[in-house]
């Protein structure tokens, strides 16, 4: 895969914010490679920057707020995104790079119906005409296999249920057919059984198109289950990259090991041990700790550590930040 | 369910469980559905139809199933948050004891059982109340049920916080200076302070993230062992149930379909949504097969479930006799039953 130009490239991407207890910044020197026909994964906890670095690529974050470091580019068909005006994004956001949101609930329009809604981006980025766009419209909700899309599509987002929004939503980023689609916790809020039938969708859906997906979930299993590549955010830097089965069967950065550690293992219940976790709570943006920003949770901790924060150091296409990465046979036991 | 049905062991009850805590039996909960100016009654959304379950001391049962299949319901229902409209909640707070209808006691009656009764709910930002100091919020069942006042309610808000992981001095401080994880701990405290014998966990840690989560799950595994706590563990995230349950009762529909042993349910599952629930689980193992049970379509309304055995629209095995009567539950095991038509009991 790595022979092929990548489709988005990330490199140095910092964001920050003005508050009113300062500048914090939110996602500090990232740099990634997205390639067509891949899904990377964006995995972390809450606050660790990964919406942050989404919706930087979108330009979605208020202007007025946001401040792109000196050093930020986004590469996109030879445009560096962060620093394009609003007029010419525009013609990005949506048509070639698009984004699914968490909430099926809240990111659909309630007073459109959902047709209106498709046409809007369809009438917007395309030459179509009227009738053309309905068509489109129609064989946009088909593909996502919503079932009598001549009647849905006059229907109103309140008479759909969760999965049937996220649905209309994929069907909405995808009406453009964009080259990457930005897909946030696109499942979150879905019943497993649900979520099973969407992860499928949007897997096939990739094959098809030759769609690059950007997936940021917090579910590791969802990850394990879609993604071919992962990087691992922790308090706005990435921590640790590689392919899925470097990171979850051989991770090298101690706080990606204690997070696949922390998730409950089916079956290995054992009275009175207790399930390993990460002591303490993510730092708080206004206040990192010297050093690496891991380190006061970290059960590897030196000297060095508070010292000097590591580099992200790339080891054969593995990339890992970290001044005492674990040994690749130390973690021989699988992950299950 | 006939009552001759159900001592003839066709019930979803664990038949090896004697002297239970808690025994749940046909429990109902529906909500009218009212039209027209008179509000005319036209039907009833049946949220909760029936479902009967035994709770050991000590234990934790866990009701799993997708959203809109009734376990928040049944929770609240059992602690009488909201008024059951059949079946009995029978309690029998001491060993071999005398044994209570919590569905028959009046309010008053009841107000004395719900100290031994609580509920720790899922969402750690809306269960606190902002305006109220973390003692206040602590210390008020407390106060309420006469239990302590004055210096002695401060140590015992203090000595709670401490037992939940936080620093006593963090009772002078409110909701929003904690984050999500600390203020779950906090809602455990408050579940805590009046030395209960049950406790409803209502998604207690979904809202968290892992790291989080799994020191919550500890905390709470902690707390069973030390206060001899039986929890009621509603949850939909099934890796979180494996490791915190006993037993499973797994719903859909208003119904259970499905109830056992936790290697009853992850090992033997009979039901095929039980089985799809578990094929769906997305799990943290890049190598693992992929063919998952997808099921198709979404849960149908409760207002309107379909003829015979609820799952039927979206069961892959579905046949003509699964839409003319619900399925009866099969005993597969003392412990193990599940209500489908296609199963054939234990020989």
């Amino acid at each position: 895969m790595s022979e092929r130009a990548p489709i988005l490239e990330v490199r140095n991407l910092s964001t920050s914010f003005k508050t009113d207890q300062g500048v914090v910044t939110a996602v500090d020197d990232v740099s990634f490679d997205l390639y067509a026909g891949e899904t990377l994964g964006i995995v972390g906890e809450s606050g660790c920057g990964k919406t942050v670095t989404s919706k930087s690529i979108m330009r979605l974050l208020p202007d007025h707020l946001t401040i792109y470091g000196p050093e930020s580019r986004i590469l996109f068909d030879d445009k560096n995104l962060a620093q394009i005006p609003e007029r010419e994004m525009r013609d990005v956001r949506g048509a070639r790079i698009a984004m699914i949101f968490q909430e099926p609930m809240t990111s659909l329009n309630p007073v459109f119906t959902i047709g209106w809604q498709l046409d809007e981006a369809l009438k917007y980025h395309t030459d179509l005409d009227r009738a053309g766009r309905r068509e489109k419209s129609i064989e946009m909700l088909r593909l996502v296999e919503i079932p009598n899309p001549e009647k849905r599509i006059s229907e109103y987002p309140h008479q759909l249920s969760g999965g049937m929004r996220q649905r209309v939503m994929i069907a909405m980023a995808l009406s453009c057919e964009p080259d990457v689609l930005i897909a946030d916790e696109p499942t979150t809020a879905l019943d497993v059984t649900i979520q099973a039938q969407i992860l499928q969708l949007m897997g096939e859906l990739k094959t098809r198109l030759d769609t690059a997906i950007m997936l940021i979930t917090h579910d590791l299993g969802v990850v394990a289950q879609v993604c071919d590549r992962v990087l691992v955010m922790y308090a706005g830097r990435v921590i640790e990259e590689g392919t899925i089965r470097d990171i979850f069967h051989r991770p090298r950065h101690p706080y990606t090991r204690a997070l696949l550690d922390s998730i409950p293992k089916s079956g290995k219940r054992e009275h009175g041990k207790p399930l390993p976790t990460i002591p303490g709570i993510v730092p708080s943006l206004f206040e990192l700790p010297p050093g690496c920003r891991f380190q006061e949770r970290c059960a590897l901790k030196e000297e060095r550590c508070v010292d000097e924060e590591p580099r992200l150091e790339d080891h054969e296409g593995w990339q890992v930040r970290c001044h005492f990465p674990l040994e690749i046979g130390e973690v021989a036991e699988e992950v299950r | 369910m006939s009552k001759a049905a159900f001592e003839a062991g066709a019930s979803s009850v664990d038949l090896t469980i004697e002297d239970p805590l808690l025994e749940v039996r046909d429990l109902k909960k529906y909500f009218p559905i009212r039209k027209g100016v008179f509000a005319r009654h036209v039907g009833d959304v049946k949220a909760v139809d029936g479902i009967s379950f035994r709770v050991r001391r000590n234990e934790t049962l866990s009701l799993v199933g997708e959203s809109g299949c009734g376990k928040t319901t049944a929770g609240r229902t059992l602690l009488r948050l909201l008024a059951p409209t059949g079946g009995s909640a029978l309690y029998r707070p001491i060993p071999n004891g005398p044994q209570v209808d919590l569905f028959e006691l009046s309010n008053a009656k009841m107000r004395g059982f719900r100290s031994d009764l609580q509920i720790i709910f899922q969402d750690p930002f809306a269960s606190l109340n902002p305006r109220m100091p973390v003692s206040m919020i602590i210390g008020e069942a407390l106060r309420v049920h006469g239990l302590a006042r004055g210096a002695e309610l401060e140590d015992r808000v203090s000595q709670l916080l401490e037992r939940v992981g936080l620093r006593a001095e963090a009772r002078n401080r409110f909701p929003h200076e904690f984050s999500g994880g600390q203020r779950q701990r906090i809602g455990i405290a408050r579940a805590l302070a009046l030395n209960p014998r049950f406790i409803v966990c209502d998604e207690a840690v979904s809202a968290l993230d892992v790291s989080i989560q799994a020191q919550i799950i500890n905390l709470l595994k902690d707390l069973q062992e030390e206060f001899n706590l039986s929890f009621l563990f509603i949850a939909h995230d099934l890796s979180v149930v494996k490791y915190l349950s006993d037993r499973i009762a797994v719903m859909y529909l208003g119904r259970i379909v499905e109830t056992g042993t936790t290697q009853d349910i992850f090992e033997r599952a009979a039901h095929p949504y039980t089985q799809a629930l578990l094929s769906a689980v997305p799990r943290p193992d890049p190598t693992l097969a992929k063919d998952r049970i997808v099921l198709q379509g979404d849960v149908p309304s409760p207002m309107n479930p379909p003829s015979g055995c609820h799952f039927r629209t979206r069961c892959p095995l579905a046949e003509d006799r699964c839409a003319e009567t619900y399925p009866d539950y099969v005993r597969l095991s003392a412990t193990h039953s599940a209500a489908c038509h296609l199963i054939q009991p234990e020989t």
